[in-house]
């Protein structure tokens, strides 16, 4: 009877993660021993491991590196995305300590729930076939689903989780459907396998799996027509909650969908770029469109990102390295803008309580000129407005997608993109123009660092873009 | 009719009776009942195949958790099981039907079968040899700890999510429960347990 010893895998390029997981199951045990009074202190060890876990996805070296039989892979591309997503996560957590201390939601399963799903998104982003594609989102998704309930009190609070939850399970359902699909014909699980298995032609049944799967990471990127948890989700979890969601996974499954249509179905390339030119024309018609009604600052933020998701899929549908770099590149700046305006809304406390309709803003320009300064310039970024960075990330996958001929799907592009303009500029005339109300209470310290970071960083992107752009391009090679 | 033949008859009748009793009995607590026999004589079937782990899988899993779980459920849920009944002859169309269908696929994939073999043979992928030497258990280890490590490993944490999750959005601490505090029942000493009183006689306390 052999009694060979198997190789131990390299655990080398999957170190962050490791770190991660072991750091998370430490501050189950820190949680459980020292109860809810050290909710703090996890909070604050949970943002070091992240950050831990971003400085060593830096360091890694520049090659391509697969471990766990090629289920595994770290290249450019993990790492840019890896990085942008680390920073949401670590970003998002920082504001949540001051709302969850005044809204009373003290469980330290809080931070390690966030925690988790962070790991979950690092897994999606390195994931190299399809088993580890499914495990690392039900990781994160799974994550997420408690912590929109976390307020488990508040009913918007846990409809929104029981919402996300039910519509999660089905998309994962048709993701796993289409995977066992793509499984069946062409007999691998691992990327580089089915790409060989579809070389030059597929069959209808390998197409079937294709459309399945890319409907279930399309609920995960909340693109149309997969759409409908996006507001209510939104609206309901808890604001900090809110702005990792909007935040963090969708780099995450940005980063997974770009990773699958280019290493497992490049030989298909006709046959995705269909879908994915739909739904980019249906998310940034339906994000341009519905947001225009909407009176809760977090339901508009909420079309606003089901929008851009759409513009970042411009840069998709063209398939070429030059597409790949403008979504990696639009998600940063898109991340940036994103995390800016939660920032804003997680500092207007009014008598105590949180405000996020946007008649609450009436008059800011006057009660607070730099905040609303500092707002007027993300909504402008939002919409594309040169010279702040908003335009330069539609700049890139607008021009990806004239490059690869899809001049239709470009001009729909500005055109949608007119029309979202015009949600934007009504906040900006609230701000500057209404009857102002009773100031905010002063904001925390890091949300307001956050906010005036994030200004800075959209209002000054046109003078140095040369080290963003630059990484996405090194990170989007490293696919081809 | 060898031995073997004669326990696949045993077993398989055992389950189809079981089985039917478990639609057929009207008490529910019968059901779940019948519902674990079926379960473990299919296990029973498994190991006749060779499929070891997958009988043990099925005792283990099925009848360890799911039945008692259903077991559970059946008794504290107070379902009214004779009202869910009544509508029961309304349905009769519709379920025939699914019946039909499904007897149908089967019967096509019984007789491809045995008319045509070699297109049976076709579209299955040819099974590996087993491997004498190695039980299913044992196989089913090598590949898991080593090929497959990672993956077990996230599955394990997707676990620990669901389970962080359950205690987040469930436990309550209620106020004025009885709980056992196992360190002040040890720190006990007689001098604060017990008190010793002289009763007088015909008096009482």
């Amino acid at each position: 009877m052999s009694s060979t010893v198997a190789a131990v895998p390299a655990l080398g390029p999957a170190l962050p993660e490791i770190v991660l997981a072991l750091g998370a199951l430490a501050l189950v045990l820190i949680g459980a021993i020292r109860g809810d009074r050290s909710t703090g202190l996890v909070n604050a060890i949970t943002v070091a491991l992240i950050a831990a876990a971003g400085v060593m996805v830096a360091m890694q070296g520049g090659g391509k590196v697969s471990t766990f039989n090629g289920a595994f892979v770290v290249d450019g591309f993990a790492r840019f995305m890896k990085l942008a997503m680390l920073i949401g996560a670590a970003v998002a957590l920082v504001m949540a300590g001051d709302y969850m201390r005044k809204e009373k939601v003290h469980q330290f399963e809080f931070p390690i729930l966030v925690l988790l799903s962070t790991l979950g998104m690092m897994l999606m982003i390195s994931a190299n076939d399809l088993i580890a594609v499914y495990l690392g989102l039900e990781l994160s998704s799974l994550s997420l689903y408690v912590i929109a309930a976390i307020r488990r009190d508040d009913v918007r609070s846990t409809e929104a989780g029981l919402k996300y939850f039910v519509l999660g399970a089905l998309s994962s359902g048709m993701l796993l459907y289409g995977a066992s699909l793509i499984y069946g014909f062409t007999g691998s699980v691992s990327f580089a396998g089915i790409a060989k298995a579809l070389q030059g032609e597929a069959g209808t049944g390998a197409i079937f799996g294709l459309v399945f799967i890319l409907a279930g990471l399309a609920f995960k990127i909340s693109a149309v027509p997969f759409h409908m948890w996006t507001p209510d989700v939104y609206e309901g979890a808890p604001t900090p909650v809110t702005a990792f969601f909007a935040a963090a996974p969708k780099v995450a499954a940005i980063a997974l969908l770009v990773r699958v249509v280019m290493t497992a179905f490049p030989g298909i390339t006709g046959q995705w770029q269909q879908i994915v030119v739909f739904i980019a024309i249906a998310s940034m018609g339906l994000g341009a469109f519905a947001a225009i009604g909407q009176r809760n600052i977090k339901r508009l933020l909420a079309y606003s990102s089901i929008g851009h998701v759409g513009f970042a899929l411009v840069g998709l549908a063209a398939g070429t390295a030059g597409g790949v770099q403008g979504v990696a590149t639009y998600m940063a700046i898109y991340l940036v803008m994103t995390l800016g305006s939660f920032a804003v809304l997680l500092s207007m406390e009014r008598d105590g309580e949180y405000v996020e309709t946007i008649d609450d803003l009436a008059g800011l320009g006057r009660t607070d000129p730099v905040m609303a300064f500092v707002f007027a310039m993300l909504l402008f970024s939002l919409a594309g407005i040169p010279p702040l960075a908003g335009f330069f990330a539609k700049w890139y996958v607008f021009a990806a997608a004239v490059e690869a001929k899809l001049y239709a799907l470009a001009v729909i592009g500005v055109l949608t993109s007119v029309v979202g303009t015009y949600y934007y500029l009504r906040l900006v005339k609230i701000m500057y123009f209404d009857e102002p109300k009773a100031a905010f209470e002063p904001a925390g310290g890091v949300v307001r660092a956050v906010v005036l970071a994030s200004g800075a960083f959209v209002f000054l992107f046109w003078l140095w873009p040369a080290p963003l752009v630059n990484a996405a391009g090194a990170a989007a090679k490293s696919l081809f | 009719m060898n031995a073997a033949a004669a326990f696949f008859y045993l077993f398989a009748g055992v389950t189809v009776a079981s089985a039917f009793m478990v639609v057929a009995s009207r008490n529910p607590v019968h059901s779940v009942l019948f519902l674990i026999l079926a379960f473990v004589n299919a296990a029973g079937l498994f190991l006749l195949m060779g499929a070891e782990f997958l009988a043990m899988i099925l005792v283990v899993v099925y009848v360890g958790a799911v039945a008692v779980l259903f077991l559970f459920v059946v008794m504290m849920l107070d379902v009214d099981f004779a009202q869910l009944r009544q509508g029961f002859l309304n349905y009769l169309p519709l379920g025939a039907l699914l019946a039909i269908v499904f007897f149908i696929e089967l019967a096509l994939v019984l007789t491809t079968r045995f008319v045509d073999p070699k297109a049976f043979k076709a579209a299955a992928p040819a099974a590996p040899k087993p491997d004498m030497l190695v039980t299913n258990t044992e196989a089913l280890g090598r590949v898991l700890y080593t090929d497959y490590v990672f993956f077990f490993q996230v599955s394990g944490l997707v676990l620990l999510v669901a389970m962080i999750g359950a205690i987040v959005l469930t436990l309550r601490h209620k106020a004025g429960v009885k709980r056992q505090d196992i360190a002040e029942q040890v720190a006990r000493t007689k001098a604060t347990a017990m008190e010793v009183k002289k009763v007088p006689s015909r008096q009482g306390v």
